[in-house]
């Protein structure tokens, strides 16, 4: 497990890198091998979609809420998505409670732009009266418990959820929005899902766990949707990739990303 | 006067496990004329005294407790330790170096943020911080090897009437082991196949701590792993 | 931006109200239960944690310490911190509410510490914090009875020394009845609420609140009848910490 207090052990580091020099890794997977993933949809019955993601010990609840709202102005004949995450303090010792820091933006920030990059929604269809109504998206992003590669984790979770939501239908009439009782499934366009990995050291792997994200020098997130195109990507860290280990990296995506959609 | 269950029955904090008066052990208090669990465990009678085995329970420091820990500040004439307890213990200089006392001492040098160092409990201070010293054979910084974590409770399951467990993995494995009572275990071996095989054992051990028969099924799980090898 | 409405109880009083025989939302008797799951141990890096389905209320509570408190200034010298944090996830509710803290989750996790303290060794643990992590996934009334269950049993999980469990359960009235477990319809358009805390072998009432109206003889019926469904709730707490170890009370019964 990493740190409790936050200081990452010198000891740790050393021998991570000495057994990744051997190609292996200090839990026995290999470079490219993601943990065990299991994934559950409709889990919470007051959300109008939901799915839980387990990726080893990493755990995320992703739960969507329908309803109606004011556009943005820029845009105003579109629906809205808004992607918000947080840090539960029960996911990890140091996870402090309060309101969501830099690391929870950036998971909230990179899993919206591959859905919105994607355009995994029809905003155009999500539209009741042009400037005043119109639907609204929230997906949240609930960590429950962190052992490396939120964002893989909430990815997979954001796409199982939305395909599976079912939300409320209203009709227009003389100018006011009407509730009808019936419920819609939302259709999804694309299915964008994110593939992360880490350099430490010469070595490039697939799916860091916490003491891997104590101790790499850069980190790799491609979101790719089913026709393979690049969605989003996120370079993180302090180290530089050169051109050919970026290239690997992209065609090591492409490779496990199909792994990921096995769970949709 | 009597006791109030079988022994090795499964309680939980509250349970009554003696009326009347006898002498207390661990993981138990006094509640009028009863004697009560405060852990979850396995309640234990002798002759003379009641005590719960605690199946969970975090790691009490004690003067005289070898422990495995991580530096993560540096105060003024010592340094923090985080060793898994209720507070962080302190390693003053006198206590890692045998040599005078300078003023112009230079402390990362010894010992910097981040090292890892097995020490002893050589004293609690009137606040109850542990006080560390690493003088003494086998104990100073670590530079090889690597930590995983143990339940503090289990420990004695780990290492065993007069070591045998431990020594057990130590013969099947070939790798130098050092059991902190803090729930830290650290491993050193000559191949990772070594070491892979004293975690899994390891963690067997904690896995099973509470199942009778341990002994024979680790050595027959050691054995296994060491057949699959070939 | 949606603000969150806060609760107003019809105010009836006895004379006004008759007593119904209608059965409850769910089908239940006046003084049943409704279905209760508890799992420990579910979270890999806290100290101890506990998973409850009370009813389609969904709540996951995390325990870490004792540990360093910081900042330093606020830790007591001579006993431990107990920290209770009470917060309910966006999607927990519809419609959805703001991830923000409200005072309302303020009070509860202040609450939750008074109801937990007197069950816990503190003094074992100067200077030192126990935090207590309850998120509410889904809520569906009596969330608070829900935390204090689950919190009773992570901090056992934790293997911090405890006194005694503590359960806890609400009992109120709805069109003219006395009830137990209070559903959150039941909550909103009932008479009175009443969430109980309870200490089973020290025989102790740990937490009391009320909302609503009640005649004193009434009032003193529901925190019986609360207690009723604490000592209930006691041995699904029980069964829960020994399930763990694969042993639990029916087959020690057998044996």
């Amino acid at each position: 497990m990493s740190s409790r207090q936050g200081i990452v052990s010198r000891l740790k580091q050393k021998k991570i890198h000495e057994v990744l020099a051997s190609g292996k890794r200090m839990d026995g997977r290999g470079l490219e091998e993601y943990r065990d993933i299991v994934v559950k949809t409709g889990v919470m019955e007051k959300a109008h979609g939901s799915a839980e993601v387990y990726l080893g010990k990493t755990r995320v609840l992703v739960g969507v809420s329908i309803q109606v709202g004011r556009p943005f102005s820029d845009t105003p004949d579109k629906g809205v998505l808004m992607c918000n995450a947080e840090f539960t303090p029960l996911a990890h010792p140091t996870f402090e409670p309060g309101p969501p820091r830099a690391p929870a933006i950036e998971l909230a920030r990179v899993v919206d732009r591959g859905l919105r990059s994607a355009e995994i929604l029809d905003f155009d269809k999500l539209v009741l009266i042009e400037g005043r109504d119109v639907y609204m998206v929230f997906v949240d992003l609930w960590v429950l418990s962190y052992d490396g590669n939120l964002i893989d984790a909430a990815a997979l979770g954001a796409v199982a959820a939305l395909r599976t939501a079912k939300r409320p239908v209203h009709k227009v009439k003389d100018g006011k929005i009407e509730l009808t009782g019936k419920m819609k499934a939302l259709k999804l366009r694309k299915e964008p899902l994110a593939v992360t990995m880490a350099k430490i050291g010469d070595s490039l792997i697939v799916d860091p766990n916490a003491d891997e994200e104590e101790v790499m020098d850069a980190r790799l997130t491609v979101t790719l949707d089913e026709d393979g195109n690049i969605c989003t990507i996120q370079k993180a860290n302090w180290e530089g990739f050169t051109v050919e280990e970026l290239h690997k990296a992209l065609d090591l995506a492409q490779e496990k990303v199909a792994e990921l959609r096995a769970h949709l | 006067m009597s006791a109030l269950l079988e022994n090795r029955d499964l309680v939980v904090p509250g349970d009554a496990l003696y009326e009347g008066r006898i002498r207390i052990g661990d993981n138990t208090y006094r509640s009028q004329e009863r004697v009560c669990a405060t852990r979850l465990g396995l309640v234990n009678y002798n002759k003379n005294m009641v005590s719960v085995i605690a199946l969970e329970a975090g790691f009490n420091p004690l003067t005289g407790d070898l422990v495995v820990g991580d530096v993560i500040d540096i105060g003024l004439g010592k340094w923090i330790v985080d060793i898994d307890a209720a507070t962080n213990a302190a390693l003053n200089v006198p206590d890692a170096i045998d040599a005078p006392f300078r003023t112009d001492i230079d402390m990362p040098s010894i010992l910097d943020i981040g090292d890892t160092v097995v020490a002893k409990i050589v004293d609690l201070d009137r606040r109850r911080t542990p006080i560390l010293s690493i003088l003494g054979r086998d104990l100073g910084k670590v530079t090889k090897g690597f930590t995983i974590r143990f339940t503090p409770s289990k420990i004695p399951r780990l290492i065993g009437r007069n070591g045998s467990m431990v020594n057990m993995i130590l013969r099947a494995t070939g790798c130098n082991i050092a059991i902190g009572q803090n729930g830290r275990v650290l491993i050193n071996g000559r191949t990772r196949e070594q070491e892979e095989m004293a975690v899994s054992a390891i963690q067997k051990i904690e896995r099973e701590a509470h199942i009778s028969g341990l002994t024979n099924r680790v050595q027959e799980y050691l054995r296994q792993l060491k057949e699959e090898k070939r | 931006m949606s603000k969150v409405k806060k609760k107003t109880k019809k105010r009836t009083t006895k004379k006004t109200t008759k007593k119904t025989t209608k059965k409850r939302y769910d089908g239940r008797e006046a003084n049943e239960l409704r279905p209760i799951k508890i799992e420990s141990g579910v979270l890999p890096n806290a100290d101890g944690s506990a998973y409850i389905e009370m009813g389609r209320n969904k709540v996951l509570v995390g325990v870490f310490g004792p540990r360093e408190m910081h900042p330093k200034r606020f830790s007591k010298p001579d006993r431990a911190t107990l920290r209770c944090r009470y917060h309910m996830s966006p999607f927990s509710v519809s419609p959805r509410r703001s991830p923000a803290p409200s005072r309302r989750d303020t009070e509860i996790g202040m609450v939750m510490s008074w109801a937990l303290e007197p069950a816990v060794f503190l003094d074992r643990y100067p200077r030192s914090v126990i935090d207590v992590y309850a998120e509410v996934l889904e809520a569906d009334g009596g969330t608070r009875t829900a935390c204090i269950n689950a919190a009773t049993v992570a901090l056992v999980d934790a293997g911090i020394p405890m006194r005694d469990l503590v359960a806890s359960c609400a009992a109120g009235k709805v069109d003219g009845r006395l009830i137990l477990d209070l559903g959150d319809v039941e909550d909103k358009e009932g008479e009175a609420d009443v969430p109980v805390a309870y200490m089973p072998k020290l025989e102790k009432v740990t937490l009391l609140q009320m909302d609503g109206v009640l005649p004193p003889e009434e009032f003193k019926e529901c925190i019986n009848l609360a207690i009723e469904g604490c000592k209930q709730i006691y041995e699904i707490q029980r069964e829960a910490l020994k399930k763990k170890y694969g042993i639990t009370d029916e087959e020690e019964a057998e044996e």
